[in-house]
C-alpha cells in the first residue's frame, strides 16, 4: 500500500459469461487500482481463466461492463463498440499464458519484437535494442537467438513475459504462468515476476502457487463456481477467511 | 546406338511440354489452394458453400473426365470460346491440383494451435497480420510434406494429356514404339520420369531441411 489514493485501471462490474448452457461467470465485480496486484485464485473450473480471457476480449461476455482506464470494452449503454476501439484500448494489457504461447518459428529475440515492429511499428533498429533489454531483463540475453525448442520451459515462459512487456502495457495479466513447468523451473519465472512487483507493475495474477501469491499480493481474489466468494488482503483471506468453502480450499493446497 | 540417341531426343522434345505442364501448374494451382484455403478457413458462409462444392467435385472426380470436359465440353457450354489443347490441359490441371491443395492448406491452418492466435491477438497484432506473419509460415513447414507428394504426382499426371493429343515424353515415345515396333522408348520415357521425380524430391528434402532449423 504505497500509494495513498491510486487511479482505477480496471473496473468490472456485474460480468457474466455463459458458454452455452454453462453459466460460467455470475456476476462478477472487481476492480484493479494503478501499481496493485492482485491474485485470483479458486479451484479448477471456477472461471479464473475466463474472467482474465474477457478482461483482454479474447471471450466475450455477453453481461455486464468492462473499463479499461476509464473507457469500456464492454458497456451495456454502449453495445456496440467496434472491434478497433477495443482492440486499442486493450493495448493497455498484455498476457501471458499457461502455455507460452510463443511463436515456434521465430528466435526468442524475433518473437518479442514482433508485436514492436507489425503494431507499433517501431523501426527495426529500436525494437532490436529494446528487445535485447528486455531479454536481458528477464535474465536470457545469451538465449537471443535460440529458438523456442531449444529453450526450457522456464526459459520459454520469460521470453513470454519479455514479449508481453516489449508492447510496454500498463497492467499485465497472467494465466496460471508456471501450471505448466517442470517443479525445479517455477522459481525462475516467479523470480521475474517478483521483479515486475517491485517496478509497481499492475499484475493480475490466477495461480495456484498459494505462498507466492501471498507473499506478492495486495489483494487475493477467491473465485468459486462462477462468483468472487471473497476478496481480501492475504493476511485476511489465508489466515481468516470468511467462508468455510476457502478454508478447506486452502488446507488441500498447503 | 546412334539410334537411341535419336529416340531419346525426340522423347525429350515432348519433356519440354511436360515440364512446361508441370511448372505452370504448380505456379497457378499453389496460390489457387492458398486463396481456396483462406476463402474455406474464413467466416463467409457463401465462401465456404462455394469451395465446398468446388473441392468435392474436383477431388471426387477422374482427373481424365475433367480434361476431357474442359477440352470438348467449354466450348459447347460458352460459345465462341475456343481453348487449344495445351490451354485446356493445362487449365483442367491447376483447377484440379489447386482443389488438392486447398485441402492440404486448409488442413494446415487448422493444425496451428488456438494459443498462436490468441497470442498474437493479445499482442494487438490485426488478422491479416497474424496470419501472414504467424499462421501461415508455420503451415508452409507442415504442408511441404504433402505438397511434396502432390508435386511427384503431377509428373506422372502430366502423361494424362496424350488423350489430347498432345505431344508430351508419353506420346512421343508410344509414337516411336508403334513405329519401330521396340519397346526401349518406353524404357527412356519411364527414366526421364524417374529423373524428374529424383530432382522435385531433392528439391522438397532442401526446403525442408531450411524449415528443420525450429520443432
Ligand atoms: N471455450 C469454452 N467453451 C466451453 N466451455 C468452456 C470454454 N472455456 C471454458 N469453459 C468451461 O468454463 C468453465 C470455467 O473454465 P475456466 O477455464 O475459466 O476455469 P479455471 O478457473 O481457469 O480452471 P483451471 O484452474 O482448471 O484453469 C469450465 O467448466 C470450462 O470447462
Ligand atoms: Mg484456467
Amino acid at each position: 500500500m504505497q500509494y495513498m489514493s491510486r487511479s482505477t485501471v480496471i473496473e468490472v462490474k456485474g460480468l457474466h459469461k455463459a458458454f452455452g448452457k454453462l453459466e460460467v461467470l455470475k456476476g462478477i465485480d472487481l476492480t484493479v487500482s494503478k501499481g496493485e496486484v492482485i491474485s485470483i485464485i479458486g479451484p479448477s473450473g471456477s472461471g479464473k481463466s475466463t474472467l482474465l480471457r474477457c478482461l483482454i476480449h479474447l471471450e466475450k461476455a455477453e453481461r455486464g461492463s468492462i473499463l479499461i482506464e476509464g473507457r469500456p470494452i464492454l458497456d451495456p449503454d454502449h453495445p456496440h463498440i467496434s472491434e478497433s476501439e477495443i482492440r486499442t484500448r486493450c493495448k493497455k494489457l498484455g498476457m501471458v499464458f499457461q502455455n507460452f504461447n510463443l511463436y515456434p518459428h521465430k528466435s526468442a529475440l524475433e518473437n518479442v519484437i514482433e508485436a514492436p515492429l507489425v503494431v507499433a511499428k517501431k523501426p527495426r533498429q529500436e525494437a532490436i535494442r529494446a528487445g535485447e533489454q528486455q531479454l536481458e531483463k528477464v535474465g536470457l540475453s545469451d538465449k537471443r537467438d535460440t529458438y523456442p525448442c531449444h529453450l526450457s520451459g522456464g526459459q520459454k515462459q520469460r521470453v513470454a513475459i519479455a514479449r508481453a512487456l516489449a508492447m510496454e502495457p500498463d497492467i499485465l495479466l497472467f494465466d496460471e504462468p508456471t501450471s505448466a513447468l517442470d517443479p525445479e523451473l517455477i522459481g525462475e519465472v516467479l523470480a521475474v515476476i517478483k521483479d515486475l512487483v517491485k517496478e509497481h507493475m499492475t499484475m493480475v495474477i490466477v495461480t495456484h502457487e498459494m505462498s507466492f501469491a501471498r507473499e506478492v499480493s495486495d489483494k487475493i481474489v477467491f473465485m468459486d463456481d462462477g462468483v468472487i466468494l471473497e476478496s481480501a488482503s492475504p493476511e485476511k483471506l489465508f489466515n481468516d477467511p470468511d467462508h468455510p468453502r476457502i478454508r478447506s480450499f486452502l488446507q488441500k493446497m498447503l | 546406338m546412334e539410334y537411341l540417341l535419336q529416340s531419346t531426343g525426340y522423347i525429350l522434345q515432348g519433356g519440354s511440354v511436360t515440364i512446361r505442364l508441370f511448372f505452370l501448374t504448380l505456379l497457378c494451382s499453389l496460390p489457387l489452394g492458398f486463396l481456396g484455403a483462406m476463402a474455406k478457413t474464413s467466416k463467409s458462409r457463401a465462401l465456404h458453400i462455394l469451395m465446398e462444392s468446388y473441392t468435392s467435385i474436383v477431388r471426387g472426380t477422374p482427373l481424365l473426365l475433367q480434361i476431357f470436359f474442359v477440352y470438348y465440353g467449354l466450348p459447347l457450354l460458352i460459345p465462341g470460346l475456343r481453348l487449344d489443347r495445351f490451354t485446356a490441359a493445362a487449365l483442367t490441371f491447376i483447377l484440379n491440383y489447386g482443389a488438392y491443395f486447398t485441402e492440404i492448406f486448409r488442413g494446415g491452418i487448422q493444425s496451428i494451435e488456438r494459443g498462436q492466435y490468441e497470442a498474437s491477438k493479445v499482442l494487438g497484432m490485426s488478422y491479416t497480420q497474424t496470419m501472414v506473419r504467424i499462421i501461415l509460415p508455420q503451415t508452409i513447414k507442415r504442408v511441404l510434406p504433402p505438397v511434396a507428394n502432390e508435386s511427384i504426382t503431377l509428373v506422372k499426371d502430366t502423361a494424362l494429356v496424350v488423350v489430347l493429343g498432345i505431344g508430351d515424353i508419353l506420346r512421343n515415345s508410344k509414337e516411336i514404339v508403334a513405329r519401330d515396333f521396340t519397346i526401349s522408348p518406353f524404357i527412356i520415357a519411364a527414366i526421364i520420369y524417374l529423373g524428374m521425380n529424383y530432382l522435385v524430391v531433392l528439391f522438397f528434402k532442401r526446403l525442408e531441411e531450411r524449415y528443420a532449423v525450429y520443432e
